[in-house]
């Protein structure tokens, strides 16, 4: 294991970290305003804004997740050509997050659905009896109720979208972590025990603290009933 | 929200066990050998060097592991061939889930920490492939402004960043046959690594890619075998050697890159083969 700082010294694994960060912190920014929009669009009256939001969530949901990435570099950039930049590694990292955040999106919505089941029919239809149209009750009524019922399972996509933003490397980013392990092993073939290790034991120490967030959060802000 | 200290003390001593249970099960992961069979890892997915095609294999590498199984005694029927991706080939030898590896498998003193070398077979050396119809390349120097992309995590991707990452855009994909995916769309101009496996790219993509042919490093590709084992390393050098005089060496490298130009660089090759016959 003395090998572990000479590692550390060589390669940029903090950076590596960060760079899966950056990923999780924009692709989650983005999933989330789709993920509401697209939840709104599921409870909404008009019958056809249901059936593309719920076309849209179980396409992404059910696909692979290397299979957009590879699809948003080869198939979006290279066929397309659509870009967000000429600088190959800005483009590649923005094709990432767009491909995290469409995916991750459609958990959002789940999510955000399972929270909303969570707030009893009463309150929608005491909202009407009140008055109020469908955006104000969705804006006033149910939203703050189900985002504060589905704290858990958001949690838990926020989890699951901080390890799926290895999968960038499918993408081209090849400064994030999974990448790095790679050039690791190539070089260091000896050290393989301790190169896995080290990402295993980075991840747990970034993802447990959302876990104990999550929990602490989720029964402080849950609507007792 | 309260926790108590000794519940985490007692979850991390959980997570301990757990990995020690891992460890000691990678530990015993022996297999049986049967006698009358050699199992040699090759590549399944690189055209022309080691490559699955429809239940047959083919290429470069898969024909000196068939030379060398044949030298040492072992009929085409009693090998058992096995895919071995660059990232488990220390793994499959430590645990004895093969008992050689060809598969454009450098030697390097950093493996040779954990596994052993027979060999050289071939020494090959990092190009260039470009599109048939793009003059503008004719080797390094002419990278400036120009995109590239190479595979994750390999040497040849770490070589060009350190040589040109002021000239070049280095995309990384996950393997080559995304990368001649890329070069074929237009989205890089280049597509570098040894020259063995553009070859047999090119080869496979019917005259529409072509090998610069200049390489710039050399890489010595090794027979993999367990640490340690001179006397496998010995014969395995003998049947390299007996392969490179009664010319089914050449003859290899040629049926694996027909349609191309490519001649592996004379300055090195044939290698000898002196690899691993001595205790370091």
């Amino acid at each position: 294991m003395s090998s572990i700082h000479e590692l550390l010294t060589q390669y940029d694994v903090l950076g590596a970290f960060a760079v899966n960060i950056e990923l999780t912190v924009f692709a989650g920014l983005l999933a989330t305003v789709l993920g509401i929009i697209l939840v709104i669009m599921r409870i909404s009256p008009i019958s056809s804004l249901r059936a593309v939001a719920g076309g849209y969530v179980e396409l992404f949901k059910n696909m692979p997740l290397t299979i957009i990435m590879v699809f948003m570099v080869l198939g979006v950039y290279a066929q397309l050509k659509l870009s967000f930049s000429d600088n190959f590694d800005v483009n590649f990292f923005w094709l990432a997050v767009t491909g995290l955040g469409l995916y991750t999106a459609a958990f959002v919505c789940e999510a955000l659905r399972s929270g909303i089941n969570t707030v009893p029919l009463g309150q929608a239809e005491a909202a009407r009896a009140l008055g109020l149209g469908f955006t104000q009750t969705a804006r006033q009524i149910i939203l703050p109720q189900a985002f504060r019922g589905s704290v858990a399972p958001l949690g838990n996509t926020l989890i699951a979208l901080l390890k799926n933003s290895t999968v960038a490397a499918a993408a081209s980013v090849a400064t994030e972590t999974s990448s790095l392990m790679s050039e690791m092993i190539e070089f260091h073939a000896d050290a393989i025990v301790t190169i896995f290790l080290i990402f295993a034991i980075g991840y747990v120490i970034l993802i447990i603290p959302i876990g104990m967030i999550t929990t602490y959060l989720s029964n402080k802000l849950a609507v007792r009933r | 929200m309260t926790f108590r200290t000794q519940s985490i003390i007692g979850k991390c001593l959980a997570a301990i066990c757990a990995i020690a249970c891992l460890c000691s099960l990678a530990g015993c992961g022996s297999v049986s050998t049967r006698d009358n069979v050699i199992k040699i890892g090759i590549k399944f997915d690189q055209p022309g060097v080691g490559f699955k095609k429809s239940g047959t294999y083919v290429g470069f590498d898969v024909d000196v592991a068939r030379y060398i199984a044949q030298e040492l005694g072992y009929s085409e029927d009693q090998i058992e061939w096995k895919e071995a991706p660059s990232k488990q080939r220390e793994a499959m030898l430590q645990n004895g889930d093969v008992d050689m590896i060809l598969a454009s498998y450098s030697i390097t003193d950093a493996r040779k920490r954990a596994v052993s070398f027979a060999g050289p077979y071939l020494v090959a050396g990092q190009d260039l492939m470009v599109r048939s119809d793009d003059h503008s390349i004719s080797g390094p120097e002419d990278l400036n402004g120009k995109r590239l992309c190479s595979v994750t995590g390999s040497t040849s991707a770490v070589v060009v960043k350190e040589k040109f990452a002021n000239e070049v855009q280095l995309m990384q994909q996950p393997g080559y046959a995304e990368c001649a995916t890329a070069l074929f769309s237009g989205i890089v101009d280049a597509v570098t690594t040894d020259d063995i496996i553009l070859a047999g790219l090119a080869a496979a993509s019917r005259g529409r890619l072509r090998v610069i042919g200049k390489p710039f490093t050399t890489e010595y590709y090794g027979v993999g075998i367990k640490k340690g084992d001179t006397a496998f390393a010995t014969r395995i050098n003998n049947a390299i050697r007996s392969m490179i005089n009664d010319g089914s060496w050449k003859r290899a490298i040629e049926d694996n890159t027909r349609g191309t130009d490519y001649m592996p660089n004379p300055e090195f090759n044939p290698p000898s083969p002196t690899e691993g016959e001595q205790h370091e």
